[in-house]
């Protein structure tokens, strides 16, 4: 019955799918292919162009993107300050210039028989970015990004000599070919709507995703032996992923990197939110870097500090990039993070004052000599003229990125040269803020909630709810849920709601879960409305454990991993295109297809569900016990004693018995 | 790039001199030494440090073990010789007030937990089983070396456990318990496996002398923190974390350990001493009925120590053949003609129309409706509808 009535409701989906997507005729699929087309036409012609340094469309470009920073009007205007070179023209300039003089500078050197330097297959790039935010806490986010111009996968030679990227991983990437690898290490929850979006977010828990190579063929059984080589690396837990929270997402988390074939097949999506992270899940990930935590930014991360916070993710990327703006060869990066947001209140200070030492409990001295940019940003973007905070050491240099769909301005402090270290030979960044009332911030255009609602043991409704801030904009996301098998999902009463009006998802991907062998996984594409609140709910029944499947705190209840919501945001101003630019790193992580529209994946908060629970304490299994022996021993002493007991007569014959049945059949009465 | 292989020659010359004067009067107390030092026969050490409690009120016990870690580790045993089990997070828990830390004595005064711990089992892998595959190393052969002891029959073992006990068991996470016979076949097995040469147990927990009763391989030597029928006391409690932060028995070890250095002359009879029933108020007990060597001449430092063998040559080593880098040839050869691009990271369109997943052939409705109808047709037309009376 139930699963007929599935079925009705599976084919009901379908029929929904075809309607809004045959109804609606959105061209969307002609428009992105002409724009990649056309974007790319547009770099070539831009590379061209730079080449040649005499071109309109250059200048438009520049013009449309940026303030031109080489423009003398600019430099006349901005003479105390002075803008960090961050435009294409300079960069790509360089690159085929060297590409060009490469070889006349290399025969000069050979006629003057001094071996050039080979030049550097890996680099190493650091950057701290610190962003005050509005409500006096503070959120400072690393990035390492060690790029190697390598292939792992070459027929025939395996790579043996490592220098600055970390043997242990490439080692791994070797093994399991891999082709990217995503795992982060969150603990607290990023509070969007106080805060604003993280740079790069995740979820409360351990996440892993991998994409393999599509020459591997068991994808799950590599996945599972990369699980407890991870968890071994790692020191984390992550040998507790199985089938049972492990999904193969139909639509979401694509390959960040570059990469001409996408099948989903090969990707593998799991979440440990019950994953505690501590000092030694950071002893590892520190171990990753080319200068440990001995120099350069890595000195700030002291365990004692960065645990004393309200947020704290790490995590690591590594996937395959372009080589260089014809990307036709790859290089494999290995990406960093660390973001940890510091309150105000927590670190026990009544003033809203910020320094590195403060807030790290050092300060810097050196930048990590392997490196080849060792930078620390800060973001003065509502402080453009110095009227909310302080901050000093001043830095002449300035920065501007789009970040998020918002072009944002930095100090930057260069830590290579000698100046920001100044006469004390150390950076101590102090941020002084001239208010003490928190204001107001601007709301972010994307936020997710979820929620268990419900009472009782039995059942219950999950609700989650996805808010579009933007005032007249609607745009696409892509929700992903992943319910365990335990709470077993009734998905004829999925609703998705925006507006108090139905919201037809225009494709919906449900695999029902299999009791202790896989989760159920939703995932969905929805419109949202512009300034709504979308809420998709659906209900669910528990489901009774055996009872050695009870953790040994059953009573602490079982959690739910976040949803994951992807998006394509529409962004203020336009976005950067070009992916061979050289960004900051905290702004070049997601690729960028269009310039209207940023993507961007928010995780709401996980879920803890009580399940039903046995009493498992010891005077309840003594009682159990004991009542089972009066029951069972005293009780049937007790009857053998008060009974009375009769000899019953011998059962009659068969025939006897059949006689009986005709005679009673004939109404006669029985023998 | 080309020119590096020719250019450098790399000659690399290791000259190690062994520089001895031994005056006359000493050199026999310098035999003596090197006899003592090589006198227990084992090339390496090992460490599993486990701690069986869950839950914040058990704060001392994880503390126990840690500082039980401190002092190997700074005895010279690498993380990676030792496996360190922790059945909860105290130093990240919400509940302490100084989040990464694990502190040994009052007043915050010594943070056992440290700046570079590595915890191999945590959380909810602490069970029975995982303790005892990891004993006799019949582990999962995806199990990562940190979670192995990959000891020999050269090798020093130290097995630290603490929790809560009674009369021959010692519980694991509230959840299950391991018996005292349970845990001398696992170390009768590690023998048979040859994975020890000799073994230091130690447990710090009620009634703690039950647990080696029923020891009975070679080369074991143990010690509890309480005889049977005693209870283990805690220690030092701390009104700013909220909870007693050690047991007396690990506070006076690991007191002993501190003033332990790695060429200390310290032996086993010193280790017997330690906690005395006027400070633990339980009985300390230990056994070495099972050990082959007197007591008195095993060093502390042959279980809590890393033994680092280092032998010397004075002979000189050329390394002439240069290290030639041949990757760059390779890479700069074949450099692929295909221009690769970022995928879409939500391509609506792509998603709407993707095609739905071919399921298996299955005949239409109308085919299977039309073939029942026919089915029952013929049988009609057969049998007529008179010999069906007695169902209608």
């Amino acid at each position: 019955m139930a699963a007929c009535r599935y079925s009705v409701v599976l084919i009901a989906f379908a029929l929904l799918v075809c309607d809004s997507t045959c109804a609606t005729p959105k061209n969307d699929e002609g428009d992105t292919a002409e724009k990649t087309e056309s974007d790319i036409a547009d770099d070539v012609t831009l590379a061209e162009a730079v080449h040649t340094q005499k071109s309109d469309a250059v200048s438009q470009t520049q013009a449309g993107r940026t303030p031109n920073p080489e423009t003398p009007e600019s430099k006349q205007k901005e003479s105390l300050r002075q803008w960090e070179a961050t435009e294409v023209t300079v960069d790509t300039n360089a690159d085929v210039q060297s590409n060009e003089e490469a070889p006349d500078r290399r025969d000069a050197e050979v006629i003057d028989s001094v071996p050039p330097p080979p030049p550097p297959k890996d680099q190493f790039q650091e950057e701290l970015v610190i962003r005050p935010l509005q409500s006096g806490d503070i959120y400072a986010s690393f990035q390492f990004r060690t790029r190697w111009d390598t292939d792992f996968f070459q027929q025939g030679r395996k790579v043996a000599h490592y220098r600055l990227f970390p043997k242990s991983l490439g080692q791994v990437i070797t093994k399991f070919s891999l082709r990217e690898l995503h795992i982060s290490f969150t603990q607290g929850y990023w509070r969007t709507m106080q805060w604003g979006q993280p740079f790069l977010s995740a979820p409360p828990g351990a996440e892993l995703w991998v994409w393999f190579q599509d020459t591997v063929t068991d994808v799950d059984g590599a996945w599972k032996e990369l699980t407890n080589v991870l968890s071994g690396i790692f020191c984390a837990s992550l040998n507790f992923i199985d089938s049972t929270n492990t999904v193969q997402p139909s639509a979401s988390f694509k390959p960040l990197g570059v990469g001409n074939v996408t099948d989903q097949r090969f990707l593998r999506y799991a979440v440990l939110p019950r994953e505690i992270v501590c000092t030694e899940n950071l002893t590892p990930w520190k171990k990753l870097l080319p200068c440990g935590s001995k120099a350069g930014l890595a000195v700030l991360l002291k365990s004692e500090k960065l645990f004393h916070s309200s947020f704290h993710s790490q995590s690591v990327h590594i996937r395959p990039v372009c080589q260089d703006w014809q990307c036709t060869s790859t290089a494999w990066e290995l990406r960093q993070t660390l973001g940890v947001v510091f309150d105000m209140h927590t670190s026990g200070q009544s003033r809203r004052e910020w320094s590195l030492f403060k807030m790290f409990s050092r300060t810097l001295t050196e930048a990590c000599p392997l490196a080849s940019s060792s930078k620390v940003y800060v973001d003065i973007t509502d402080n453009s003229q110095g009227e909310l905070f302080d901050l000093t050491p001043a830095t002449p240099t300035l920065s501007q990125a789009v970040v998020l769909g918002d072009r944002r301005t930095y100090s930057v402090y260069d830590l290579t040269t000698p100046e920001p270290f100044g006469t004390l030979r150390s950076l101590n960044v102090l941020l002084k803020w001239k208010t003490t009332d928190a204001a107001d911030m601007l709301r972010p255009l994307l936020h997710g909630e979820r929620y268990v609602a419900g009472y009782g043991l039995q059942t219950g409704e999950i609700h989650t709810l996805i808010y579009n801030n933007h005032p007249y904009r609607a745009f696409p996301v892509l929700l992903l849920e992943m319910v365990p098998w335990y709470l077993r999902l009734y998905i004829h009463t999925l609703t998705v709601t925006s507006k108090s009006r139905e919201n037809k998802p225009s494709y919906i991907h449900y695999q029902p879960s299999k009791d202790r062998l896989r989760p159920h996984l939703l995932e969905m594409l929805v419109q949202l409305p512009p300034n709504s609140v979308t809420e998709v709910t659906v209900q669910f029944e528990r489901a009774l454990l055996k009872w050695t499947e009870y953790t040994p705190d059953p009573n602490h209840g079982f959690y739910v991993g976040s949803s994951v919501i992807s998006a394509l945001v529409p962004s203020v101003v336009a976005m950067d295109t070009n992916s061979t630019k050289e960004h900051p790193l905290f702004s070049s992580f997601f690729p960028c297809k269009e310039e209207s529209a940023y993507f961007v994946r928010v995780y709401t908060e996980p879920l803890l569900v009580n399940l039903p629970t046995p009493d498992f304490s010891m005077p309840y299994n003594v009682i159990c016990l004991t009542c089972t022996v009066v029951a069972v021993g005293y009780g049937s002493l007790y009857n053998l004693l008060t009974r009375t007991f009769q000899v019953e007569e011998p059962s009659p014959g068969l025939t006897k018995r059949l006689a009986n049945v005709i005679r009673w059949l004939r109404g006669v009465p029985p023998l | 790039m080309a020119t590096c292989g020719s250019h450098c020659h790399l000659y690399l010359k290791i000259f190690a001199l062994l520089c001895l004067h031994l005056l006359p009067v000493a050199s026999n107390y310098v035999e003596a030494r090197a006899s003592q030092l090589f006198s227990s026969g084992h090339t390496n050490n090992w460490a599993v440090l486990v701690c069986t409690s869950r839950f914040w009120f058990n704060y001392r016990h994880v503390a126990n073990t840690l500082s039980v870690y401190r002092s190997v580790k700074r005895l010279g045993i690498p993380d990676s010789h030792i496996v360190l089990m922790l059945a909860d997070d105290m130093a990240c828990n919400h509940r302490n007030p100084k989040p990464a830390t694990v502190f040994s004595h009052k007043n915050m005064e010594l943070n056992v937990y440290g700046d570079d711990v590595e915890v191999d089992y945590r959380g909810y892998e602490v069970t029975v089983e995982n303790f005892l595959r990891v004993l006799t190393g019949r582990l999962p052969p995806s199990t990562p070396r940190s979670k192995r002891l990959l000891s020999d029959d050269r090798s020093n073992i130290l097995i630290y456990l603490t929790g809560h006990g009674g009369n021959g068991f010692l519980k694991f996470q509230d959840s299950e318990e391991i018996s005292n016979v349970e845990l001398a076949d696992a170390f009768e097995q590690m023998w048979q496996k040859r994975r020890y040469n000799e073994l230091l147990f130690i447990i710090d927990t009620c009634q703690g002398a039950s647990m080696y009763e029923r020891f009975y391989s070679p080369n074991l030597m143990a010690l509890a923190s309480s005889q049977v029928g005693e209870d283990s006391l805690s220690h030092q409690p701390d009104l700013a974390i909220g909870v007693h932060l050690m047991d007396r028995y690990t506070f006076y070890l690991l007191e002993f350990l501190e003033d332990i250095h790695p060429a200390s002359q310290s032996n086993m009879n010193d280790l017997f001493k330690v906690c005395p029933k006027s400070q633990c108020v339980s009985t300390p007990g230990h056994r070495t009925d099972l050990f082959q060597r007197d007591p008195g001449s095993v060093l502390i430092t042959d279980f809590f120590g890393s033994v680092r063998k280092v032998e010397i040559t004075t002979e000189t080593i050329n390394l002439t053949s240069p290290i030639v880098q041949q990757e760059d040839k390779h890479m700069m050869g074949e450099p692929t003609s295909e221009a690769q691009s970022y995928v879409d990271q939500l391509p609506v369109a792509e998603i709407i129309h993707q095609k739905p997943k071919r399921k298996d052939w299955h005949p239409p409705d109308g085919f299977i409706l039309g073939l029942w109808t026919l089915i029952l047709l013929v049988f009609f037309k057969t049998y007529g509808i008179k010999h069906l009376k007695h169902i209608f």
